[in-house]
C-alpha cells in the first residue's frame, strides 16, 4: 500500500549557462526510502534545495500530497510537512540538545503573542521535544550543548529538529558524512525505524547504508535522471556501473 | 556565581538608585536621571544588536522621532497631558520603526548597517531643514507635562525628584518587560534568528515577521527612552537623531556586554559617567573615551557584564556554574 507524498515533475535548474538539473522527475512515497545517488556534481544538492524550497526551480513543479507548492519558500513547506536536514551540520551550538528540538517543535505552535509565558513551561512544545530527541537516540543527552556533541550527535541532532516539526516527508542531506562504521549502522537503524509512517528521501555516499535501507534508487549523472528503480535493478545496470558505481570503486 | 547572587546584586543596585536622591545633589540626581533614560535606550538597542544579531546604526532617529512628538503636539502655553503625549509620542517612534523596518530588514550585515544609518540621517534632516522640525536649533517643552488622570494628580513631573522617580520607574518597567519578552516563545526565536536564521527558517519560521516585530517593539523603546529625555531637559534638538546619538548608544551597548540587559544598563552608567568625567578634565573628551572602548573590546570582550564571572573565575572564588 504505497501514497505518493512528494512529487517532483520535470524539475530543471538552470545556474547562468550551466544546467544543475535537467528535467529531474521523483516520487517520494509513504513507507518508502528513495535513495539518490550520483558522483559529486551531478546535482543532487540542487535537487534537495529545489525540494525543500532553498531553491527555486527554473521551471518543473512539486507537488505535495497533490498538491502545487513550487511557490512556497522552505518556512512554509515546513509547515505542510516537509523536513530537511543538511549536508554541512546545520544547528545552534549555542543551545542545548533541548532547546534547538524545542525551538524546531515551537514552531508548530509558535504562539509568539504570550510574552508573559516562559518558552520553557509550554508543556506540549517541550514534551514534542523531547519525543524527537528520543526516536532519534538522543536521550540523556538533553541538557548538552549542541556545539560540543560529538559528530556524530550532531548529525543525529539535525534528524531530531526534523522530527520535532512533525515532517512527514524527510528529505535527509547526507546524514552519515563523516560517521564511523558504529554510528553509520545506528544511523541505518534509524533510518528504517523512521521510514514506517513517512516518505523519506536520501542523498548519501555510503553504498553499503543505501542499498541496506534503500526502496527505490535514483541515480543522478551530469544534472539528469540515469536510471531510477530498486536496488536490485541499480545493482546489476550496465549503465550506471559505466557511469557511476565503477568509478566509485576505483576513485 | 549563582542566580540568586545575581538577582541580590541587581535588586542592591535598584535600592541604591531609589536611595540616591537623598544623598546627592540636585545636579547628580538629574545626571542619574539621565543614565536612567539612556540606559533605556542602550536596553532597546540590545533587543536588537545582542538578543537578534541586528547591529542598527540608526537608533537615534526614534529617540528623536518620539522626542519631537511631544515636542510638536504639545501647546505652548499650558501643560500637555502626560499620558496622552507618551501614548503619541511611543506610537510615532514605532509606526516609524515599522515601515522603517519594512525596508532595512530585507538586508543583511554591513548593508543593515548602512541603511538603518541612511534612513536615520534621513530622519535628522527632516527635523533640522524643513519647517516640521521649526528650527534646526531646537524647539522648547515650556511646561513639564501634566500627570492627571480623570481629574486626579498621581504625581507632579514639575518635582525633580517625582520626575526621577517617574523615570526610574520606567526604567524598571522596561528591564522587566524585556526580561519576559527574552524567555518568551518569541524571545527565544530572536535567539534562534541570531544564532541560525536560516536553519530558523527552514524550521518553519517566517523570520522577517519576528525580526519587523523586534525592530518596532526596540523602536518603541527607544520611544520611551526620546520621550522621557524631551521631558527631563524641556528641550529637543535634531541632534537627538544625529549618527554621533545612535554610536554613542551602541558604544552603551558594547561597553555593558553584548546579550546582556543588565549589561546595557551599566553601559549606559560606564558611557556617561566617563563623559562627565573627562569632559571635565578636557574639551578633547571623545580621545579619551575612544581609547577606553578600544581597551574595553580588547581585554573585555564580554563587557562589564561579563565582569563578574571573570573575576570570580581569576580569584577561583565559588564554583564554575557552566
Amino acid at each position: 500500500m504505497s501514497e505518493a507524498m512528494l512529487v517532483a515533475d520535470r524539475l530543471t535548474r538552470h545556474f547562468g549557462g550551466l544546467t544543475a538539473n535537467l528535467e529531474v522527475c521523483i516520487t517520494l512515497e509513504r513507507g518508502k526510502l528513495h535513495a539518490l545517488l550520483g558522483p559529486n556534481g551531478a546535482g543532487k544538492s540542487t535537487c534537495i534545495n529545489m525540494l525543500s524550497g532553498d531553491l527555486p526551480p527554473s521551471s518543473g513543479r512539486i507537488l505535495l500530497e497533490d498538491r502545487d507548492v513550487t511557490g512556497l519558500d522552505s518556512a512554509a513547506r515546513s509547515h505542510r510537512g516537509i523536513g530537511r536536514s543538511y549536508q554541512r551540520t546545520n544547528i545552534f551550538p549555542q543551545f542545548t540538545v533541548l532547546e534547538n528540538c524545542r525551538l524546531a517543535a515551537q514552531s508548530r505552535k509558535p504562539r509568539p503573542w504570550r510574552i508573559f509565558t516562559d518558552a520553557m513551561k509550554a508543556s506540549d512544545t517541550v514534551e514534542r521535544a523531547h519525543a524527537a530527541i528520543v526516536e532519534a537516540g538522543l536521550g540523556g543527552r538533553e541538557l548538552r550543548k549542541a556545539g560540543v556533541l560529538s559528530h556524530g550527535e550532531q548529525r543525529q541532532l539535525e534528524i531530531a529538529m526534523v522530527l520535532a516539526t512533525d515532517a512527514r516527508v524527510l528529505l535527509l542531506d547526507e546524514p552519515l558524512a563523516g560517521m564511523g562504521s558504529e554510528e553509520s549502522a545506528q544511523m541505518v537503524e534509524l533510518l528504517r525505524k523512521l521510514k514506517q509512517n513517512r516518505a523519506i528521501l536520501l542523498v548519501e555516499h555510503d553504498m553499503d547504508a543505501v542499498f541496506a535501507v534503500a526502496d527505490t534508487i535514483t541515480v543522478m549523472v551530469e544534472g539528469s535522471v540515469l536510471e531510477s528503480g530498486p536496488p536490485e535493478q541499480i545493482r546489476n545496470s550496465e549503465e550506471v556501473q559505466a557511469a557511476y558505481l565503477g568509478e566509485e570503486e576505483h576513485g | 556565581m549563582n542566580s540568586a547572587v545575581v538577582t541580590l546584586f541587581k535588586l542592591a543596585v535598584l535600592a541604591g538608585l531609589a536611595l540616591f536622591p537623598a544623598i546627592g545633589s540636585s545636579f547628580y540626581v538629574e545626571l542619574v536621571a539621565k543614565i536612567l533614560v539612556m540606559a533605556i535606550f542602550a536596553m532597546s538597542l540590545a533587543l536588537l544588536v545582542g538578543f537578534t544579531g541586528l547591529v542598527s546604526l540608526g537608533h537615534a532617529a526614534y529617540f528623536g522621532i518620539a522626542a519631537y512628538t511631544v515636542a510638536l503636539i504639545a501647546p505652548e502655553y499650558e501643560a500637555a497631558n502626560l499620558w496622552f503625549v507618551l501614548v503619541a509620542s511611543v506610537l510615532a517612534a514605532a509606526v516609524a520603526a515599522f515601515f522603517i523596518g519594512l525596508f532595512v530588514l530585507r538586508t543583511k550585515g554591513i548593508y543593515f548597517i548602512m541603511v538603518t544609518l541612511a534612513f536615520a540621517q534621513m530622519a535628522y534632516y527632516i527635523f533640522h531643514d524643513t519647517a516640521l522640525g521649526r528650527s534646526s536649533d531646537g524647539i522648547y517643552l515650556n511646561f513639564k507635562p501634566d500627570a492627571s488622570l480623570f481629574g486626579w494628580m498621581p504625581f507632579n513631573l514639575d518635582e525633580p525628584l517625582q520626575l526621577y522617580y517617574f523615570i526610574l520607574a520606567a526604567m524598571v518597567a522596561v528591564f522587566v518587560l524585556l526580561a519576559f519578552v527574552l524567555r518568551s516563545p518569541f524571545g527565544r526565536v530572536l535567539a534562534g534568528i541570531h544564532s541560525n536564521e536560516h536553519r530558523m527558517k527552514s524550521l518553519g519560521y517566517a523570520t522577517f515577521r519576528y525580526k519587523l516585530a523586534a525592530f518596532t517593539l526596540a523602536g518603541a523603546l527607544a520611544g520611551v527612552a526620546g520621550f522621557l529625555y524631551a521631558v527631563l531637559f524641556g528641550f529637543v534638538t535634531p541632534e537627538y537623531l544625529s549618527w554621533h546619538h545612535s554610536g554613542n548608544v551602541l558604544m552603551m551597548v558594547i561597553l555593558g556586554g553584548l546579550g546582556s540587559l543588565a549589561g546595557a544598563v551599566a553601559g549606559a552608567f560606564a558611557f556617561i559617567g566617563l563623559q562627565e568625567m573627562f569632559s571635565d578634565w578636557t574639551k578633547h573628551w571623545q580621545l579619551l573615551m575612544g581609547l577606553v572602548i578600544v581597551a574595553a573590546v580588547l581585554f573585555m570582550p564580554t563587557g562589564l557584564a561579563g565582569l563578574p564571572r571573570r573575576i570570580f573565575r581569576t580569584i577561583n572564588w565559588g564554583e564554575d556554574d557552566e
